[in-house]
């Protein structure tokens, strides 16, 4: 698939109290989790977000805590891929299962507010603001079987009515 | 002649149908408990009933322990407790604690007897890796896997290559677990073993109880890692023994297994750390944090790293017949009802509110800033537990500085980073 939109960058050890600060988590809604989306590391990100934009960031992006309200607040704030130099397992994980794409990439190049073309299959990324192509590292197949799914929960039912579970 | 395996890869192995197994391999693993929280069960419990299973696997093999907002801090975190507990009674699940025998998931089940050597154990909370601490595979998944885990009982696992780390010699006085940890996050950082299991071994554990494992295994995922596993020895033979109600397996690595890296410490010349925000490897040694003054608002002494018995005693040994320094804040939060009642006998309770401390029932509370002692802007303080981000325990201008529980207990004293030897003669 492809996608395109805008970017907003981070830094490293973006950590999941920063993607979702625990004091919200007595909800775990997506409405309530999109709107404290990053809430910690840029406090305007849910105001200025649009569908289909780009979270990039470097190094080990979703440390910290297991809770998959990080990438669900991401996915629900209409973020549909997520790239960084490289990212913490569970984090990982998680927005495979929820079918969020996470792609390993050097970011050094792409800055806040740049126009990039994601191919999920391919794993290219064009930065069309300042005409670069980068690539990213392949997605282990099971985990793409994984995402084109629909994730872990998809993927269940979809062994369950092929009589496999 | 088989393959030389480490624990890690033994214990995977041995949770799966395959007759052979090698780091980076994706498999299916049996699970022998999976394990959420109030936090994490609830999305759990959707993602369950969207798979469309009639019954869980196992009503023995899950643990449900309302422990973050626990008791409930207001009304949404109310309903998120109600929505397990309404799914524990559904299933009838074994393992679920009401509060009041609730305590700290990773503090309560080690203590119950609940995870045993040779587990394999995935649970929605990051800290499930403290069990490897007794020789188990124990890794923090998501809400999804647990959903996933309890329907089917098994989740998809990638086999980690595994970091052995070797600390030799005995430890200074006052040095624990924590400051052992705290060092080697210092040395490889905050991702240093991303993906892989960490392997403890060396003289240094002679020396040092299940307390100190338990909280060394507890903060493996504070360097990334999947796990972080000790081989199980007498002394978590002494620990189990009279814990377990079923059987348990000792696993150890094979002469010859493979690791990613194999790192030597001298634990002789190691000091108490202070882990310094906003991350967990900015950790320094007690004598130079103290030498910078830092003032503190806040100590909390507690929580799934540091908040067993042997943290409250060495507590209590340093605030014994002491007061808090003024306008300073001491919180201690016994992990489990277990400990808090052995806390009351013992007297430290009486030590810790004498001192001008506050006790609480158990609770993560302030680790998460959850409730308990959120921490106003500006505000800092020195904590027992595991990560010290940017706004973890309350404001966004707020900071915690990790460290052991007697520099918490000193620094309360003083009013500012302190180390135990300042404090007692």
């Amino acid at each position: 698939m492809i996608f395109k939109g805008k970017v907003f960058k981070f830094g490293d050890n973006i950590d999941t109290d920063a993607i979702i600060p625990a004091r919200y988590l007595n909800d775990s809604s997506e409405e309530n989790l999109k709107k404290h989306c990053m809430e910690d590391a840029d406090e305007s990100f849910s105001s200025k977000v649009a569908k289909g934009d780009f979270i990039v960031a470097g190094n080990n992006f979703g440390c910290g805590s297991s809770r998959e309200h990080a990438p669900i607040a991401i996915k629900s704030s209409g973020v549909p891929i997520v790239i960084a130099k490289s990212f913490a397992r569970i984090f990982y994980r998680n927005s495979f299962n929820i079918g969020l794409f996470i792609l390993s990439a050097d970011t050094d190049g792409i800055e806040n507010g740049d126009i990039l073309e994601v191919n999920t299959d391919t794993g290219e990324i064009k930065n069309q603001t300042r005409n670069t192509v980068i690539n990213a590292k392949p997605i282990p197949k099971f985990m793409s079987e994984l995402v084109n799914a629909g994730g872990l929960i998809a993927y269940a039912k979809k062994k369950i009515k092929e009589g496999k579970k | 002649m088989a393959k030389p395996l480490t624990i890690t890869e033994k214990i995977i192995l041995n949770h799966t149908d395959l007759q052979e197994i090698s780091s980076g391999d994706i498999v299916n693993a049996r699970v022998d408990l999976a394990l959420g929280n109030d936090i994490t069960a609830p999305i759990a419990i959707k993602e369950f009933s969207a798979i469309g299973v009639d019954a869980v696997f196992d009503r023995k093999k899950i643990a449900l322990v309302p422990d973050h907002f626990v008791p409930n801090k207001d009304i949404l975190s109310a309903k998120q407790a109600k929505m397990m507990r309404e799914f524990a009674k559904k299933f009838d699940i074994e393992n679920y604690f009401e509060c009041g025998e609730a305590g700290v998931e990773h503090a309560l089940l080690p203590e119950k007897g609940i995870v045993l050597p040779g587990d394999l154990v995935v649970g929605a909370d990051s800290h499930t890796c403290t069990y490897g601490a007794l020789g188990a595979f124990a890794t923090g998944v998501g809400s999804t896997d647990l959903a996933y885990a309890m329907a089917f009982g098994e989740l998809w696992l990638k086999v980690p290559e595994s970091i052995k780390v070797i600390f030799e010699g005995k430890p200074k006085k006052w040095v624990s677990g924590k400051d052992l940890i705290l060092y080697l996050i210092g040395q490889i950082g905050v991702e240093g073993a991303n993906y892989m299991a960490l392997e403890f071994t060396g003289s240094t554990f002679k020396h040092l109880g299940m307390a100190d494992r338990l909280t060394i295994s507890n903060m493996a995922i504070e360097a990334g890692a999947k796990s972080g596993i000790f081989e199980p020895d007498e002394i978590t033979e002494n620990y189990v023994k009279s814990r377990a109600k079923r059987d348990y397996i000792f696993y150890k690595s094979d002469e010859g297994a493979e690791y990613a890296k194999v790192l030597n410490y001298n634990t002789e010349t190691i000091n108490p750390q202070v882990a310094f925000p906003h991350l967990p490897e900015n950790s320094v040694d007690i004598n130079e944090a103290s030498a910078k003054n830092i003032k503190i608002d806040q100590s909390v002494i507690g929580s799934c790293t540091n908040g067993r018995i042997e943290d409250l005693r060495i507590a209590a040994e340093i605030l014994k017949g002491k007061k808090i320094a003024k306008y300073t804040r001491l919180i201690v939060i016994p992990a489990t009802p277990d400990i808090y009642r052995m806390a009351e006998k013992e007297g430290l309770i009486d030590i810790f509110m004498d001192a001008g401390g506050v006790v609480s029932t158990p609770t993560c509370g302030p680790c998460l800033g959850g409730y308990m002692g959120i921490l106003a802007d500006g505000e800092r303080a020195i904590s027992s537990t595991n990560r010290n981000f940017k706004g973890r325990m309350g404001d966004v201008t707020s900071e915690v500085y990790l460290a052991n529980p007697a520099v918490c207990a000193a620094s309360a004293i003083l009013g500012k980073i302190a180390g135990p030897d300042e404090v007692v003669s």
